[in-house]
């Protein structure tokens, strides 16, 4: 190996903390990365594994290629890698790589870096062993050299290299100079499941310092020498663009640096957020409304119901639905609405961005870098690698951040440019632009038809949905969009598990409705799973059939969807009664749904109060996610994914009246509070197979779960979004 | 200008009487462990302490809080209250994006400070105004009981 690769590191600020001289050794790729920020691998460099730095202080640095946004990917990872590594978990921390599709891509995803679809684990798997198994291999040759012995007597563990029979041992620190030095292996070893030593025990979460006592760095939390604040003035209707504006009153705002007009609106810029937001308050704007959209959803909704009517683009198809139906002794028929979702991160979407003399640096809770760096380096004129992004904390996303139009983060950037780039810039959205801004999850109509036939067997499953498709006008239109079928308006339909010999999945995709549309955590199977699961407990009901044992009926073909099924029904004592208090009803729902290849069940327990009102007492969870690599995130996620869904089941709602968005904060658009949250317990199916996703899949089987639940104890099926607890009153 | 008195220290600030404490806080002073989540008192993002009392950081300008003892996050682990609250969020791994929970955590110091015994009901009670959009919630509860026990 050159001598090159082996550097200070102290001199490097990420290492800034560390007392004393540190010298180190990456994995090659790594060291050009670092110094280069993302940009040329040396000739020969080991790039698929470049995520990996010992320090002679004994640290094991991790770089994560995928954004944490709460879902505990920066613990995960490294998880992988300090199993086959053999690290101290104590000394392992974990920091963002830099942007570079070359090395950090997202493998599921092609030659494209990025973070969604739950793939972060299990894209990573196999890379980040092998990453681990390398460098526990070169630290062993290098022991074996210093040693004079063979490196098969020498053991690593925690961190340790030690060699028995010499009774000679080392830290990873006190190798690591030496094994810099050694050749990047061609071949590893993997471990086997059996030896797991991190991957399914207890790794505690590597920001769970930082995220409670205040120093996690957000990109809320970025300050730079010189740097202005932004506010911006977006338009009051999607497709309205500014006429004219009256600045006068907000340049006497004390603090008011700047006004600019730029295509997304007009910036107001201080020296700080609260100057910018007064800025932005006295801001006069005129605004030419001729081409902007000005339906309501009532509008929208009548129109998709319109649309229904008539058969849309096959989705799938299976035997001959038209002859079921007609042969059907009973018919079983229901349409259900869901409404606009906005994510509501905790952190309003912002980004920071600076114009160097020949290249751009971006701060953000970054989630697609490919695509953000590809859009930023256009309108500067820049290369690609001359876009340098600093993967920050978010302060969560659900899919919000991971924006195929990279709309803030080009915003700020247009910012920069009409300022001819004199200061950075953060663009700071109140939580009102953030909720009025679109890319919200699409306004949905269903509508199913189930046939039984004379001996009561479901025999036939028609399946219309109308909606936005979230793929169009995308990078991804033209891989992700077959036949006229975006794959994410119909997943979780398309996809239903049930042996149904025939049915029929067909969609409308309106194209006249330029309101934004985005995915939001779980994307089709947010609406998918409630009217499919909803719908097939009303189809039992027809039956005379009981849920689960109806499900599992039609699940033969599905034995991971029946094992999480059966694992939650069990927990939660399925079929046996429940104990309401006079005045009350109760009810127990299950659900199960399959996304991002993990399948989730849940059975909830439910209290309705005689007004109607609903209490979710508890939710029991099945999860098969394959290898759980932490079970402890996996039950964090599932119970995360749980109260989140319940925000869009008791009361999440974006309206549009005349075009305008009807909410702008947490009063209009209520997210869940502690004292709604029901308790969780969270089972899950032991599994050798490579790891799935967990970030969503926990998310589409609640409200249905909850739905069902509503329905055993009052007999009402409720058929929108979010429930109209009305209904249920006595 | 307004004098403050945040975690113990004396600040002079030339800012206006207007301006929320949550601003002074983090772009005057930068300290940016009090965070801006909706500028209306409904998240509870900024909540600090206010003589020892949790308020929202974004709807207090600095003008009524001159002369006042502010607590922040940042100073959270100087009393034992605030070190517990701390070490039973890391024991049980509360935090997803951990946006919110600099608020969570003055809250729950807040509640444990009044009462070192609080049930289900107490903590739905004292963190209603602290939202959390990863829905920690199952674990803030066990958390502030984990304090609970540690503190008795």
């Amino acid at each position: 190996m050159k001598q090159s690769n082996i550097e200070n590191l102290s001199r490097r600020r990420f290492l800034q903390g560390s007392a004393g001289l540190t010298l180190g050794f990456c994995l090659p790729a790594m060291a050009a990365a670092a110094k280069s920020g993302g940009a040329a691998t040396p000739p020969g460099a080991f790039e698929p594994n470049a995520f990996l730095r010992i320090g002679t202080d004994n640290s094991v640095t991790v770089f994560s290629k995928h954004l944490e946004m709460g879902q505990g990917t920066y613990t995960g990872l490294a998880t992988i890698l300090a199993e086959e590594l053999d690290a101290d978990w104590q000394h392992v921390r974990v920091e963002g790589a830099a942007a570079d599709a070359k090395r950090y891509n997202n493998l599921f995803w092609g030659p494209m870096q990025g973070t969604g679809g739950s793939t972060a684990m299990a894209n990573s798997w196999e890379q980040l062993r092998k990453a681990g198994a390398t460098g526990r291999a070169m630290l062993v040759s290098a022991a074996a050299k210093r040693w004079q012995v063979g490196a098969t007597d020498i053991v690593v563990r925690d961190g340790m290299v030690s060699h028995a029979a010499s009774g000679r041992k080392a830290s990873f620190g006190e190798l690591a100079l030496a094994a810099a030095g050694e050749a990047v292996p061609g071949e590893v070893k993997l471990k086997e499941a059996k030896d797991f030593r991190l991957i399914g025990k207890q790794a505690r979460r590597r920001d769970s310092a930082a995220k409670t006592n205040g120093t996690a760095q957000f990109t809320q939390d970025v300050f730079l020498p010189g740097m202005l604040v932004a506010v911006v003035a977006h338009p009051p209707l999607f497709g309205a663009t500014v006429r004219s504006f009256d600045a006068s009153k907000t340049k006497a705002v004390k603090g008011v640096v700047d006004v600019v007009q730029i295509p997304q609106g007009v910036a107001v810029l201080a020296t700080d957020t609260w100057s910018a937001k007064k800025g932005r308050d006295a801001l006069s704007v005129s605004w030419d409304e001729s081409n902007a959209f000005k339906l309501g959803s009532d509008e929208i909704l009548a129109k998709y119901r319109e649309m229904a009517k008539q058969p849309g683009l096959i989705a799938r198809q299976n035997g001959d639905a038209d002859r079921a139906f007609a042969g059907a002794a009973k018919v079983v028929s229901a349409s259900f609405d869901f409404p606009y979702l906005a994510h509501a991160a905790m952190e309003p979407m912002n980004c920071v961005v600076r114009l160097n003399a020949d290249s751009c640096e971006v701060w953000n809770g970054e989630q697609f870098q490919t695509v953000d760096q590809g859009r930023i380096a256009a309108l500067f004129g820049l290369q690609p690698e001359q876009v340098k992004l600093n993967m920050l904390y978010a302060g969560g996303s659900f899919g919000r951040r991971a924006s195929s139009h990279s709309d803030y983060v080009l915003e700020a950037a247009h910012i920069v440019k009409a300022i001819n780039g004199r200061a950075p810039v953060k663009l700071v959205w109140l939580r009102e632009d953030d909720m009025r801004a679109g890319f919200y999850r699409p306004l949905f109509h269903h509508a199913l038809e189930a046939a039984l036939d004379g001996d009561g067997k479901l025999v036939g499953w028609r399946h219309r949905l109308v909606g936005q498709s979230i793929l169009a006008g995308t990078p991804f239109e033209s891989a992700m969009v077959k036949n006229g079928i975006d794959h994410v308006s119909v997943e979780g339909a398309s996809t239903l598990p049930y042996a149904i010999p025939n049915l029929t999945v067909d969609l409308h995709t309106p194209t006249d409705i330029p309101v934004p549309v985005l995915w939001w955590r779980s994307v089709g199977s947010s609406h998918t799973a409630y009217s499919t699961e909803v719908f097939l407990d009303q189809v039992a009901l027809a039956m005379g059939k009981d849920p689960v044992a109806l499900r599992l009926e039609l699940l033969g073909d599905h034995p991971r969807h029946a094992g999480a099924l059966r694992l939650a029904a069990e927990k939660a004592n399925w079929g046996t009664p429940l104990k309401a208090a006079p005045g009350e009803r109760r009810g127990r729902g299950v659900a199960v749904h399959e996304s991002f290849n993990s399948c989730v069940a849940h059975v909830a327990e439910v209290t309705i109060k005689k007004d109607g009102s609903i209490t979710v007492d508890r939710v029991v969870s099945g999860v098969d996610c394959g290898t759980a690599i932490n079970p402890d995130n996996i039950r964090s996620q599932v119970e995360g994914s749980v109260g989140f869904a319940l925000s869009a089941a008791l009361s999440g709602e974006i309206t549009l009246k005349g075009g305008r968005v009807e909410q702008g904060n947490f009063d209009g658009y209520p997210v869940l509070r502690i004292g709604d949250m029901p308790k969780v317990e969270v089972h899950i199916v032991p599994s050798n197979a490579a790891p799935t996703g967990i970030g969503e899949p926990g998310v589409p089987p609640v409200a249905p779960a909850v739905a069902n639940a509503i329905a055993a104890a009052t007999g009402k099926f409720l058929h929108r979004m979010p429930f109209a607890t009305g209904e249920l009153a006595v | 200008m307004i004098k403050l008195t945040i975690n113990g220290k004396a600040h002079q600030l030339d800012v206006a009487p207007d301006t929320p404490l949550l601003w002074a806080l983090r772009d005057t002073l930068q300290m940016t462990g009090t965070k801006y989540g909706c500028g209306q008192a409904l998240c509870g993002a900024c909540t600090v302490h206010v003589e020892g009392s949790p308020v929202r950081a974004c709807m207090t300008p600095v003008s009524s809080v001159a002369g006042r003892r502010i607590t922040t996050i940042e100073a959270v682990d100087g009393e034992r209250v605030g070190k517990a609250v701390q070490e039973a969020w890391r024991k049980l791994d509360v935090v997803q994006c951990g946006y919110c929970q600099s608020g969570q955590i003055m809250s729950a110091v807040a509640l444990l400070s009044q009462n070192r015994r609080p049930t289900d009901a107490d903590i739905d009670n004292a963190m209603s105004g602290n939202l959390c959009r990863c829905a920690t919630y199952v674990r803030i509860r066990a958390a502030i009981h984990e304090a609970a026990r540690a503190l008795a």
